[in-house]
């Protein structure tokens, strides 16, 4: 029983699930290090994975429809940077209201462009992002499953690295915390406050919307409503339950996804509720926040606005 | 008088400057703003039906979508008193709704005035209940209220698609819902209230009891907030909570009392919901009411009064939006959630307006 569950499909199924989680979450990581709440995660997967199909059924070539939503993911997270430390709107408010508008434009968008407020047309196979072989095995193709993935794959596993030599053995990466934990003290020190936090959440908005790309044109050949179904609330758990920690947060997505392989696997074969595997995340980082198993700790301005004196 | 100005102005500009941005979207897709607006306004506001003959539903439904409306802007706004932001009505109308379906279905064989009462209570009481984990979680390890009303969201939809879907489900129904409650539990519609006055309000409009509830339960945080003792303790914590803990305020408790009142006053929209409407607990029903509820509370100001109104236009929004779908060309209702999505920016950013005021007066 328990070998139908577990096996090279599995972990297979664990990295697809995992890699939106990761890019979204490392996305929120740099917004969040640098002091601005970014719940509007799952908006701009939103609208990352709607302007990429988009893009792509007109462009015919994923790769542009990967830049597009990168754009479109940075211009969202330019309307939440804006509201939130230029117009020091309250950074849980505007994410909320990014939410709700990326609920409603991909619908209002798609249904002008294709006559179908539901989904974007279906792209042709070549047209999707292609796999990538790094490992190829004539012996096991299950095996050989597991190595060959979609780009935006290799490239969230590359990101985990780079943002942890980023944010610890860089300049850049001492101003971005600097400015989350002690804003006072980085602005007297000479860093401009503003300008990188700007950094941190455009960083962020085009991360989390390479993850909603992967969704649409990686993961699946079109856009469907709401296709995100909670991923970017999944991410900020995992930020979360990470400890706001690059490494931290790329364990905890792979937790995270492999809860949701799990889940997927088990339909039909287990006798327990599908339901009650998928609040695994959810209850975790309530337990984790509430400091009972370990304690995650928030940057110190998290979610003030910076008033230069 | 000047005061009222004052807090009227900024609202009113986010509204419009929502609208002419969402004029512009209109317009670049292909269909005429003001056309548009004229059908969402007239769908929801007018008393004569598209061939003049005299209506009630623009109105009726108007008000119907606005009931969940003022619920969840109380809700929002009781807990922004304390200084909390209560993300999670989404979830605490869910659990709301299902208690009340749930008292429904299980004590049937009661008589209605016990019945209706007993769902009233259970709907207030999970909600509060919900609302509650979150204000304790808060004030006993101080995890902040957002991420715990998110991830309660999610997993109150979990729990009760598993119950309906396992236990109160009618055998074969392919919809997420339960089945039905019983007959003398359902609370009356306007129909019963109008028709001794001689006024033929039609039945079939969902407009309900409940919605006498909400502007009850309006001027009844307005006497809680601003006559009571309780009141004014959770606006001090709001205000400034190391001053009111100095002056003997006992802080955690206003934050779970807060958070208990806040996801009561949105359990009560599965009053309207199952006792008044559907008469069973769909699962998926809200709107987004939860969310909508934090649009509502700020366009309102966080007070009773501002909070009806608000709630009437977007409940409005709904109502006009329906009509949108149907008789337009290109532009389809999910225009609504985008104006709401706006509105709520425009009004969180209001520093933006007072700089854009100042630099004219300059």
């Amino acid at each position: 029983m328990l070998r139908t569950i577990f096996n090279f499909t599995l972990i297979a199924s664990t990295i697809r699930l995992s890699t939106p989680l990761i890019l979204a979450a490392l996305g929120g990581l740099y917004s969040e290090r640098g002091g601005v709440i970014n719940i509007a995660l799952e908006g701009i997967m939103l609208a990352g994975a709607f302007t990429a199909a988009s893009v792509t059924v007109f462009s015919h070539n994923p790769w542009i429809g990967v830049l597009a939503a990168m754009a479109a993911g940075t211009l969202v997270a330019l309307v939440h940077g804006l509201a939130t430390i230029k117009y020091r709107a309250d950074q849980v408010v505007s994410g909320t209201a990014i939410n709700i508008l990326f609920l409603g434009v991909p619908a209002l968008l798609s249904g002008a462009l294709f006559d179908s407020t539901g989904a974007t047309p279906q792209l042709p196979r070549e047209q999707v992002l292609p796999d990538f072989t790094v490992f190829a095995s004539e012996r096991s193709p299950l095996l050989a499953s597991v190595f060959n993935q979609k780009p935006l794959v290799y490239l969230a596993l590359l990101a985990v690295p780079a943002t942890w030599y980023l944010l610890r053995k860089t300049r850049f990466g001492l101003r971005l915390r600097a400015v989350g934990e002690n804003p006072e003290a980085a602005d007297t020190a000479g860093v401009s406050v503003i300008k990188m936090r700007f950094t941190g959440v455009l960083i962020s908005g085009a991360l989390a919307a390479l993850g909603g790309a992967y969704l649409s044109i990686g993961q699946n050949s079109l856009f469907t409503r709401n296709m995100t179904a909670g991923r970017g609330f999944i991410a900020l758990a995992a930020l979360i339950f990470g400890k706001w920690d690059p490494v931290g947060a790329f364990l905890a997505c792979v937790l995270f996804g492999f809860a949701e392989a799990v889940a997927i696997r088990m339909q039909g074969t287990v006798n327990i509720p599908n339901q009650f595997i998928q609040l695994i995340p959810y209850v975790l980082t309530m337990v984790v926040l509430a400091g009972l198993i370990r304690r995650a700790t928030p940057p110190r301005s998290l979610g003030v606005p910076y008033v230069k004196e | 008088m000047r005061n009222l100005l004052h807090e009227l102005i900024f609202p009113v500009i986010a509204v419009l400057a929502a609208f002419l941005i969402g004029g512009l979207i209109v317009l670049a897709i292909g269909d005429n703003p003001i056309e548009v607006y004229w059908l969402l306004i007239s769908s929801a506001f007018s008393f004569h039906d598209a061939l003049g003959n005299f209506t009630f539903d623009n109105w009726g439904y108007t008000l119907f979508y606005a009931t969940p409306l003022i619920f969840t802007g109380l809700a929002v706004a009781l807990a922004f008193k304390c200084g909390l932001l209560n993300i999670g009505a989404e979830g605490q109308l869910y659990v709301g709704a299902f208690a009340a379906a749930w008292v429904g279905i299980t004590f049937a064989k009661l008589p209605g005035v016990l019945l209706i009462p007993m769902a009233m209570a259970a709907a207030i009481l999970a909600g509060a209940a919900w609302g509650a984990i979150p204000g304790v979680l808060k004030a006993r390890f101080g995890s902040h209220e957002v991420i715990n009303t998110i991830m309660l969201n999610f997993i109150a939809v979990g729990l009760l698609s598993y119950l309906t879907q396992r236990h109160y489900k009618a055998a074969g129904d392919p919809i997420m819902q339960t089945v039905e409650i019983a007959e003398q539990s359902h609370i009356a519609r306007f129909h019963t209230f109008l028709a001794p006055f001689g006024i033929d309000f039609p039945q079939r409009i969902p407009l309900n009891f409940a919605f006498l509830l909400a502007i009850l339960a309006c001027v009844g945080v307005y006497f809680f907030l601003w006559r009571t003792k309780f009141g004014y303790e959770i606006r001090a914590v709001g205000s400034n909570p190391s001053a009111a803990e100095y002056g003997g305020i006992n802080v955690r408790r206003q934050i779970v009392l807060a958070m208990a009142l806040s996801g009561a006053l949105a359990g009560m929209v599965g009053i309207n919901e199952v006792l008044g409407y559907r008469h069973r607990y769909y699962h998926d029903f809200s709107a987004n009411y939860g969310f909508t509820g934090i649009a509502v509370a700020l366009l309102g100001r966080n007070h009773p009064l501002g909070i009806v109104l608000a709630a009437i236009l977007f409940g409005a929004l709904i109502r006009g939006g329906l009509f949108v779908d149907i008789f337009t060309d290109h532009v389809s209702k999910d225009l609504v959630q985008v104006l709401q999505a706006i509105i709520i920016l425009f009004v969180a950013t209001e520093l933006l307006f007072r700089r854009l005021l100042i630099w004219r007066k300059a």
